[in-house]
């Protein structure tokens, strides 16, 4: 009976830990597939094809030179390697400004015959539709479109994954952003932290560390749309007085608001691996005659300095992957910062801004999924580095 | 709700794209739009043999914010456009004081997002150096905040910390303020109505609902959530 129980009880912890196992290899398998899927896709939107007049001599259209056509910042053939012709926009948005409902039929059975003419009569025009709308003998020419591919989706400048006709997916500057808002509040963090953590280890009274231990592992339980709001209303106008910029919603208070919210993991980290260091150690030393600030510099902080790191890269990945609080103070502007007083958008905010709204299976929605495998590989290299570097401590 | 115990509704977000096409895979009863039909989608319903009614149940209107400590009161058109797409910088170039020019947009997840690009910016791009914001809330904290802010909200988010800008829509000869009165009788030009769209042959089981909010009470909530009522 009591074998049966047992044996009942490795069973559950076994299939309990299968389960965790799976899910965590599910939700990776998931995220790649369709982030993967993003590529080979065409940037135009669902099934549209570009077509423009058959005397043109354009044959390929960037994604990146539709966002300039249709914003009016190109507005001749002659600049992308065509004929003098201004161009004339045509979409199917504008199916009611081109034509009558009533020249279409009641079925719009004559839709494509009206393109059809239209494309052939505007010798600019440049025509962005629905496949389902080519007409049987069609005159005009059909112009190829670049699929999006991994360098451009890498390189890319632009973010707008929304315009139309043609959207524009560049990371760029989301992954920059993420990576510099990291660095930054790691920065300032490390040095606050570890301060910390080495009063509560080593200098602190059994009265004061009781004091000030759940203090700091109060700020962990602060909701992170709590730290947003108070970075928007304190640390935002500060900032913009201080600098006397023009705009508060800057890089920097977004690390000013991840440093704060990474600090508790730093602090209960690098205290843990301070504390370990060997009562023997420290008293051989002081025996020597070094005095207490030469025994932490000597002895505790080189005895425990892959705890600290590892505290360190902890920290890193808590603000790499922070959503909310990021969202309501950097500014969110897709831009390639060049300083931390300019705004910035982070790949967990851009996720959590937009993809509620970006249409299932669609190009935007595969977006936002190879963001998320972006941001999977990032928090990887960085636990890894982590096992690396505890892993090393305990080899010593 | 209190008049009609039995019945039950049930709301699911998303912008009016997802509304229409659940309305095309008939998961839905009624679709909620801020936009018209468009051809395409007219077709959709057309080749399904589905007969769709559209009812217009309340009006939307933006109003253009800036901070109190500017001096520009009105603003064209064109104006707002072009400082959205980034061709003007500075607000001296409208008339203001020698100040850079931050503009504040909300997330391309929201409906105004679309309706400001498409009714403002003649479809245009917004400029990558615009800041987006999660929430009205936040535009409105920031803009107050920011010396040389614009921004746009919805017309009935009244506040005293940001200040409305009058717009023009004809190169500037008439500028007109935005208030619930000006987006009734049309003379404001940041507006939209809202739509109801479903299928007629479900029109007894939607009908009461829609009466219901054509009704003055209904109306009357339409005011109360911060939106503009339709005419009598």
């Amino acid at each position: 009976m009591k074998k049966l129980i047992n044996n009942l009880i490795q069973g559950l912890f076994l299939i309990s830990s299968t389960v965790t196992t799976l899910t965590v290899l599910l939700i990776v398998f998931f995220l790649l597939r369709e982030g993967i899927s993003l590529f080979n896709e065409s940037p135009l939107e669902g099934e549209n094809i570009l077509a423009v007049h058959s005397k043109n001599k354009v044959k390929t259209v960037s994604a990146e030179q539709i966002k300039n056509i249709f914003d009016r910042k190109i507005t001749h053939w002659s600049e992308i390697g065509g004929s003098n012709d201004s161009i004339i926009l045509f979409t199917s948005q504008d199916f009611d400004t081109y034509f009558d409902a009533d020249e279409l039929g009641s079925k719009f059975e004559h839709l494509p015959r009206k393109i059809d003419s239209l494309i052939n009569s505007t010798p600019g025009i440049i025509a962005v539709f629905s496949k389902k709308y080519i007409p049987p003998h069609f005159r005009g020419k059909l112009v190829e479109v670049p699929d999006v591919s991994l360098s451009s989706f890498m390189s890319g400048r632009e973010w707008f994954p929304t315009a139309h006709p043609a959207v524009q997916l560049g990371v760029l500057p989301l992954v920059l952003g993420t990576l510099w808002v990291s660095l930054i509040a790691i920065l300032i963090a490390l040095p606050i932290g570890l301060a910390t953590s080495i009063y509560m280890a080593e200098v602190a009274s059994i009265r004061m560390r009781n004091l000030l231990k759940p203090v700091i592992e109060l700020l962990a339980g602060i909701p992170s749309v709590v730290y947003g709001f108070f970075g928007l209303i304190i640390i935002v106008p500060m900032i913009q007085d201080i600098f006397n910029l023009p705009v508060g919603e800057t890089a920097l208070a977004g690390s000013i608001v991840l440093a704060i919210m990474a600090l508790p993991t730093i602090i209960t980290v690098s205290e843990d691996a301070l504390r370990n260091t060997p009562r023997a150690m420290k008293e051989a030393s002081l025996a020597l005659g070094a005095n207490r600030w030469q025994t932490i510099r000597r002895v505790v902080i080189p005895y425990s300095i892959s705890g600290i790191s590892a505290a360190a890269i902890l920290g890193i990945g808590r603000a790499i992957g922070e959503t909310m609080a990021v969202l309501m103070v950097t500014g969110n502007a897709a831009i390639i910062p060049h300083t931390i007083l300019q705004p910035v958008r982070t790949i967990p905010a851009t996720i959590a801004a937009e993809l509620g709204e970006a249409p299932n299976g669609g190009i935007h929605y595969k977006a936002l999924f190879a963001l998320g495998c972006i941001l999977f590989v990032l928090t990887l290299i960085i636990n890894l580095w982590v096992e690396y570097i505890s892993r090393s401590r305990k080899n010593r | 709700m209190n008049e009609h115990p039995d019945a039950s509704i049930t709301i699911v977000g998303g912008g009016s794209g997802v509304g229409i096409t659940a309305l095309l895979d008939g998961s839905t009863d009624i679709a909620m739009s801020s936009r018209a039909l468009k051809t395409d989608e007219k077709m959709n319903f057309e080749t399904k043999g589905m007969k769709i009614s559209e009812v217009i149940i309340a009006n939307d209107a933006l109003a253009v914010i800036v901070n109190p400590k500017n001096k520009v009161g009105k603003l064209t058109h064109e104006q707002i456009s072009d400082i959205y797409t980034g061709k003007i910088k500075n607000w001296k170039e409208v008339g203001g004081a020698d100040t850079k020019i931050i503009a504040y947009s909300r997330e391309t997840s929201s409906g105004t997002y679309e309706f400001f690009k498409e009714h403002v910016m003649d479809k245009k791009n917004y400029d990558a150096t615009v800041l987006n914001m999660p929430a009205t809330g936040a535009i409105v904290q920031s803009v107050s905040q920011t010396e040389g802010a614009i921004g746009y909200i919805g017309l009935a988010y009244e506040t005293k910390e940001v200040k409305q800008l009058e717009v023009s829509y004809d190169q500037g000869k008439t500028f007109v303020a935005p208030s619930v009165e000006s987006a009734q009788d049309g003379t404001y030009p940041i507006a939209r109505p809202l739509y109801y769209y479903f299928d007629e042959s479900k029109s007894s089981l939607v009908k009461p609902f829609v009466n219901y909010i054509l009704s003055e009470t209904g109306q009357k909530n339409v005011l109360d959530v911060g939106y503009v009522p339709l005419t009598k």
